[in-house]
C-alpha cells in the first residue's frame, strides 16, 4: 500500500500499458478468431487441423514463444501483442465453432426451408444464437492475455510485468506485490465486464 | 398460376431416388400430390418420407429422377425462391428461440420485401387465423409458449407467405394428446378453407386417417400402396399395409366412411329415429355411433344442409361395412 501511495504515477503508467496490450491483443485476436471459427463450424473437415495447431502453440510455455518471437520480431511492443494474440486464438476459435455448431439442428433446417440465404442464415440465426457462447470464450481469452501480459514486460513491453520484474531483482517485495495485485484486479474487472455482458446476451434469447 | 390446366398436380414425383452414402432412402418413388389436396405421406422411421418430403423444397436433392412444382422441375429453380414459396413446418424446435412471435411469422415476408405495414397486418391476421389473439400473443418469445402454441406459431409462420403449397414434417410430433386433437382438427379446417396443397409427414396411422383425402404408405423408399384412407383401409395392396393401418380395426374402418356413403346403399328400412339427435351426412359412421351410443337409439336421423335426408341404423353401418371390406382384393 505504501509503494502504491507513493508511486502512484508509475503504477498507473504500468495498469495503463498492460491494458493496451491487451485490449489491442483481444480486437487482433477476435478479428482473427471470428473468421476461422465461422470456418471451422461451417467445415469440421477443416476445422479440427486448424484447433490442432491452435491447440499445440497453447501449450508452448509463454517465455519460450516470447523467446522465439523476439528472434524474428526484435523486443518491444508488438512482440508482446503476436504472443497474446496466438495464445488466444485456440479458445477464441474454439468457441466461436462451439456456439455456432451449438445452434439448434431443428432451427438451422427451419431457417433453410423458409428460405434463408447462407448469408441471412449466418448473420440473422447463428449470429444470436451462438453469441452468449461466444462472450463466454472472449472472458475466458481476456482473462488468459491480461494474465499473460505480465510477461510481455520481459520484450520491454511494458505493462504491470515491469513493476514485478523490477521487483523481484531489486529484492522489493512492495513493487512486486503491486505490480502483480493490480494485474490480478485488472483481470478480476475484465472478468466482471464480460460477465455482465455474458448475462445480458443469454436473458435476450 | 391461374391460367394452367386443373389437370397440373401441385407436386409430381417422377422415379425419385435419394441415396445417401451408398443407402437409397427414397428408392424410386411415383407420386402426383393433386392441387388442393391433403396427401399424407405415412410410414414408419427410417422408411424415407422425411427424405422424400425435402426433394420438394431442394433441402436434399434427388439423386436421379425429377420433382416437378406446379409443372416446373424444381432443379431448375434456385433454391432460396423456390423454398419462399413453399410452405414449411417442423416440430415445435424450428422456431427460432431468440425472435417474437411476430419476428418469426415475418421471416418469410421479410425474406420476400413485403412493406412494414403489410408484415404487421399479415402476421396478426395469421395469428387470428391459429386462434391465438395477437395483442396477447405477438410480442412473446418461444420459450413462453405452450407446446401446442408453438405449433400454431410454426403452422402461422409456414403460411405467412400465402404459399400454396405446405410441406409438414411431423409437425405435431411434440405435442400431447388432446393439443394434438385440437391442432389436427385446425390443420383440417384450416385446409378446407385455404384451398392449400398439403404434404404432410407423420407415423401416425390415426392421424394419417383423420387428416389425409389421401395417403401414400411408404416402406423401404418406397411407396407400397397411395390412395384414400377408405381404399389403403379396407383394401390394403399388401400385408404390410394391412398390419400398419390395422385393417382388421372395424372402428378404423367406421371413421373413415361417411355417413353418405354409407346411406347411399342402404336397404334396410329405418325410418324411425328420435327427434332432435341428428348427424351431418359428412359425418363419419363413427360419429353416427357416438351418437346413438348417446341417445341409447340404434338408429339416427341425418341431415344435410340443416334438412332432413334420412335414418341410419347400426344394421346399415354393418351392411357397409360389409360392402366396403367384401371386395378386398387379397
Amino acid at each position: 500500500m505504501t509503494y502504491f501511495l507513493g508511486h502512484q504515477s508509475d503504477v498507473w503508467l504500468a495498469v495503463g500499458q498492460h491494458a493496451l496490450i491487451s485490449l489491442v491483443s483481444l480486437v487482433i485476436a477476435l478479428a482473427i478468431a471470428i473468421p476461422l471459427g465461422v470456418l471451422a463450424a461451417r467445415a469440421p473437415a477443416a476445422g479440427a487441423p486448424v484447433l490442432g495447431v491452435l491447440g499445440a502453440i497453447y501449450t508452448i510455455p509463454s517465455m519460450a514463444l516470447l523467446g522465439v518471437l523476439v528472434l524474428v520480431e526484435g523486443l518491444g511492443f508488438w512482440t508482446a501483442v503476436t504472443a497474446l494474440v496466438a495464445y488466444a486464438q485456440m479458445i477464441l476459435v474454439r468457441n466461436v465453432a462451439a456456439g455456432i455448431a451449438g445452434v439448434d439442428r431443428g432451427v438451422v433446417e427451419a431457417a433453410r426451408g423458409l428460405g434463408m440465404g447462407a448469408w441471412q442464415l449466418f448473420w440473422r440465426i447463428e449470429r444470436p444464437l451462438a453469441t452468449a457462447v461466444f462472450i463466454a470464450g472472449v472472458r475466458v481469452a481476456t482473462v488468459s492475455i491480461v494474465g499473460i501480459a505480465s510477461v510481455a514486460a520481459w520484450v520491454g513491453a511494458g505493462g504491470l510485468g515491469t513493476l514485478i520484474f523490477a521487483g523481484i531483482d531489486q529484492g522489493n517485495d512492495a513493487k512486486a506485490v503491486t505490480g502483480a495485485i493490480a494485474a490480478m484486479l485488472l483481470a478480476l474487472a475484465a472478468d466482471a465486464l464480460l460477465r455482465a455482458l455474458e448475462r445480458r446476451t443469454a436473458v435476450s434469447r | 398460376m391461374t391460367g394452367e390446366p386443373a389437370k397440373s398436380p401441385a407436386l409430381r414425383f417422377d422415379a425419385v431416388v435419394h441415396s445417401y452414402g451408398g443407402r437409397r432412402g427414397v428408392d424410386g418413388v411415383t407420386l402426383d400430390v393433386a392441387a388442393g389436396s391433403f396427401c399424407v405421406l405415412l410410414g414408419q422411421s427410417g422408411c424415407g418420407k422425411t427424405t422424400l418430403l425435402k426433394t420438394a423444397n431442394r433441402l436434399l436433392e434427388p439423386t436421379s429422377g425429377h420433382v416437378f412444382v406446379e409443372g416446373v422441375d424444381v432443379m431448375s429453380i434456385p433454391p432460396v425462391l423456390l423454398r419462399r414459396r413453399i410452405g414449411y413446418a417442423i416440430q415445435a424446435v424450428g422456431l427460432f428461440p431468440h425472435m417474437r412471435v411476430r419476428e418469426n411469422i415475418a421471416v418469410v415476408p421479410e425474406l420476400l420485401g413485403w412493406d412494414r405495414a403489410r408484415i404487421a397486418a399479415r402476421v396478426d391476421e395469421l395469428l387470428d387465423l391459429v386462434h391465438l389473439p395477437p395483442a396477447e400473443y405477438r410480442d412473446r418469445f418461444p420459450r413462453e409458449l405452450s407446446g401446442g402454441q408453438q405449433q400454431r406459431v410454426g403452422l402461422a409462420r409456414a403460411l405467412a407467405g400465402d404459399p400454396a403449397i405446405l410441406l409438414m414434417d411431423e409437425p405435431f410430433g411434440a405435442v400431447d394428446a388432446i393439443e394434438r386433437a385440437h391442432l389436427q382438427d385446425e390443420l383440417a379446417s384450416l385446409h378446407l378453407r385455404l384451398g392449400k396443397t398439403v404434404l404432410f409427414v407423420t407415423h401416425d396411422v390415426e392421424e394419417a386417417l383423420r387428416l389425409a383425402d389421401t395417403i401414400a404408405v411408404m416402406r423401404d423408399g418406397r411407396v407400397e400402396q397411395s390412395g384414400s384412407p377408405l381404399e389403403i383401409l379396407a383394401r390394403p395392396a399388401t400385408p404390410f399395409v394391412a398390419d400398419l393401418v390395422g385393417s382388421h380395426d372395424a372402428l378404423r374402418l367406421l371413421a373413415v366412411v361417411r355417413v353418405a356413403d354409407a346411406l347411399d346403399g342402404a336397404t334396410s328400412g329405418s325410418t324411425s329415429a328420435p327427434a332432435g339427435a341428428a348427424v351431418r351426412s359428412d359425418a363419419t359412421l363413427r360419429d353416427a355411433l357416438s351418437m346413438m351410443a348417446q341417445t341409447g337409439e340404434a338408429s339416427v336421423a341425418v341431415e344435410r344442409d340443416g334438412a332432413r335426408v334420412g335414418v341410419i341404423g347400426v344394421d346399415d353401418m354393418l351392411a357397409a361395412l360389409r360392402r366396403i371390406t367384401g371386395d378386398r382384393g387379397r
